[in-house]
This record gives structure tokens, sequence and C-alpha cells, in this order.
């Protein structure tokens, strides 16, 4: 037990943990990934799940609306992603947990933003991750962010 | 710059996750000196309140904190019969009874009040407690949900279909009502009767139930001035033959009172969208 609780965080760093009870809709995602790349045409800012609205060409060429959940709002605002993070039309790569059902929903893992930034929403990737489904590794940082003396207006895309 | 960020947060990581994987809610030493020989101010547990292991150690998406609904069996409640069948007939999103989304009867997904207790066993995060001479008002963050425990001297009695007060009916109501008194300099106990019946509110997103024969005993205790200490007996005889512990010294450290609380709401037309664009199609039902 001990060994394992010293192994674990050094696990987390590399690997997203799984959860090994089915946490809701869990059952229906793969855990294989795959990436997207289109045009974000809406950001919905919504609990208990908010979720991209991506248009992306399939390898034939044809244009497929995908559906990719993220977290609840106040799970996101503690890691600084807010409701203007990503704008309609913005061109990105989504990296995700498809479903196992074939259709074009999945879950967020991160997406690549226009400016070249990458936001994370798992744990997975190297270096420091901002997660919306593990620990969050900056909560001292993102906790600061919702006293009284942030300037909100300037928003808090990456 | 970024490299040594990293650096530094692996220690953050590290404590964070060990916290959590051990699912204990025992209280540990201080962190620093200060802390330690500090004592915990008299009568006084007001403040902002958050899961000291992190804002995603009170969401609870698998049940009450204390026993999780993993299958195993330390961790499955004891229920009556009757209590087991209203289990049974719970098709939850969350916990080893999990359905697909689509298939879930969960009341708080149709955006019913999720009643008390369940407004600690679900997104529970940043909570405010108050405090006057009669009263202790806690608020908590999901639906700006507040309840106001009196130590006043009135007299709650549980009685069919809801509670008396002082000698006078009130019926079942969502948050129940709630007297307290001071155990000692720092721990507020508080008894919570008359809330919903089983057809109307569940324990927690395992589906675990709730009657309303329930009693909760809720014990805040504080350790010292930044840290709180929650532990949730629940008794409801109606169904479980015995009471149990949902919260176990559930650690709660103090926050900035500038911190602007986040609400989190639940909206039929964003649950509507929800299931429209994602939660059908994950569930295999396609249009």
């Amino acid at each position: 037990m001990r060994r394992a609780r010293i192994a674990l965080p050094i696990i987390t760093l590399l690997v997203v943990s799984i959860p090994s009870i089915a946490h809701h809709g869990n059952a229906a995602f793969a855990s294989s990934q795959k990436t997207i790349k289109g045009t974000l045409t809406e950001w919905v800012w919504s609990n208990p799940h908010s979720f991209l609205l991506v248009d992306a060409k399939d390898d034939g060429g044809n244009v497929q609306h995908w559906r990719i959940e993220a977290t609840a709002i106040p799970s996101l605002i503690d890691i600084g992603i807010t409701k203007i993070s990503f704008k309609p039309g913005d061109q990105v790569t989504v990296t995700l947990n498809p479903v196992k059902s074939g259709e074009p929903v999945g879950r967020v893992m991160n997406v690549v933003l226009p400016n070249g930034k990458t936001v994370y929403f798992t744990s997975q990737g190297s270096g420091l991750t901002v997660d919306g489904n593990e620990e969050d590794t900056l909560i001292k940082v993102n906790r600061a962010a919702l006293t009284v003396s942030r300037d909100a207006s300037k928003g808090t895309a990456p | 710059m970024a490299t040594r960020i990293a650096w530094a947060a692996i220690p953050i990581l590290m404590f964070s996750v060990l916290a959590s994987s051990a699912q204990s809610q025992q209280s540990g030493p201080a962190k620093n000196t200060s802390e330690a020989v500090a004592p915990a101010p008299v009568h006084d547990i007001s403040g902002t309140w958050m899961p000291a292991n992190g804002p995603k150690d009170g969401i609870q998406v698998n049940g009450v904190k204390a026993m999780p609904a993993d299958g195993k069996p330390e961790h499955t409640p004891p229920f009556t019969p009757y209590g087991l069948k209203v289990y049974q007939s719970h098709k939850p999103l969350a916990g080893y009874t999990a359905v697909q989304t689509a298939f879930n009867n969960d009341p708080r997904e149709a955006c019913e009040p999720v009643g008390f207790p369940r407004i600690m066993f679900y997104n529970f995060r940043e909570t405010q407690i108050m405090q006057d001479s009669s009263k202790v008002t806690v608020l908590y963050s999901y639906a700006n949900i507040w309840r106001d425990i009196f130590f006043d001297g009135r007299e709650i009695k549980p009685v069919d279909g809801g509670v008396t007060i002082n000698g006078d009916f009130r019926e079942s109501r969502w948050y129940g009502y709630s007297v307290g008194r001071w155990v000692d300099d720092t721990t507020f106990v508080s008894d919570v009767y008359g809330t919903m019946p089983d057809d109307r509110v569940w324990l927690d997103e395992a589906g675990r139930p709730a009657s309303d024969k329930l009693h909760v005993i809720e014990e805040f205790h504080r350790a010292s001035p930044d840290r709180l200490e929650l532990t949730v007996t629940i008794d409801d005889p109606k169904i479980y033959m015995k009471p149990w512990i949902a919260m176990n010294k559930f650690p709660m450290k103090l926050e900035d009172s500038h911190i602007d609380v986040q609400d989190m709401y639940c909206s039929p037309i964003e649950i509507k969208k929800y299931n429209t664009e994602i939660g059908d199609a994950s569930s295999g039902i396609t249009k």
C-alpha cells in the first residue's frame, strides 16, 4: 500500500488515472484517442457539462459535426477556462476520447488554439497541465483568479 | 519559466494525489507551526470553506465520500428490505450501477431540487457559513441553496409528514429543519429532520435512497483557525437498518473572504441541449 501510494503520483504525472467505477457516461467512451481538426462552431457553457461543437472533415472529406464533452463550469473556472476561452470560428485541433458507438461524439482531452497554445483537460501530456478531470495542479494559481482583485474584463483565454 | 513552474508544482501534485488516493478524510497534522499552536476561535465556524484536498474532492461523483458506490461490501449501506427495493429502482449516472445518460431516472437530471443532505453530496464546493445570535446559516454554491440551523432553543420533533416546532406542525421540505448546539468550544452539532420522501429525492449521485424518516447528524469541528472537519451521519430507519457515516471528518480549508463563489445551476434548457447533442448519442441512441 505504501509502495503504491508513492508510485501513484509518479504515474499520474504521465498518464490519466481511469476511475475503476463508472462515472456517468464513462462506459460510453473509448480509452483510445482521436485527433480532429476543424472549425469551432460553438462553445456551450453549461452544467453539468460544457461542450464544444466542432465541424471537422473525415478521411473522405465529409464534414462531421463533432460534439465534445468537457466538465462542469466550476471545474473549468478552477483551472482558468472560461466562457470566452474558445470562440466560434476558431480553427482548432482537438484530441478526444470518442464514444464507442461511432457517433462523432467524444470527451475532450486537449484543444490546440489558433495561436498554437494548448489547453489541457486531463493530466495526459507532457509538462505541466491544467486538468479538468483529475486533481488540479495549478490550484493555488487559479484560486487567486477568483478573488476580487482579478480583472475579469480581460478574460482568461490562454 | 514553464519548466521551473513544472518542477515546483510536482510536490503540489504529489501531495494532492496522495491525499485523494487514500480516500481518507482523517485530519492530519497542521501544515505549519503557526497552525499547530494557534487555537481555533470559540463558537465560530463562520467563513468561506472549500474542500481542503482540492475543489473536486467534494464533487462525490460516485456517491458519498465515505461510502463510494464501488460495489465493495464495506461501502454498501445497510439497506432495509424496503430500502434495497427503492435503491434497485434507481437508475443513476454514477457508481457501479450507473446507466447510460439517456436511461437514467435521477430527479436531479430533471432539475428537481437535490434536497438535504444531497446538497452536501453533489458538487460540494465553496461553502459559506455565517452565524448570528440565533442561528448558523450555511450557503452552498450549488444552486445558491441555503439553510438555517437554529440554536435558539426551539424544539423540533419528527412526526408523520414533517416535524413539529415547539408543538406546531410543519410539513416535510426540501432542506429539512435543523437545530444545533455547541458541544464544546469548537464543535457545532446539528440534527436535521423533516426532509422529503424517497419518491422525490435521492441521497447521493449513486442512487442511494433517503426517506422522510431521515435524521441527519452533522458535526462541524473547527480543528484550527483555517480548518473545518465535517462529519455527516445518516440515520434513516425506513431505508437503512442502522446509522452510517457518509462523510467522515471531511476536511475543509478557510478561503479568502473576498472570493466570489461561482454558482452552479441545473437549467432544463442546458440539460436538454446536452442530451440532444451528447447524451443520447453517447448512449447509443441515434436520430
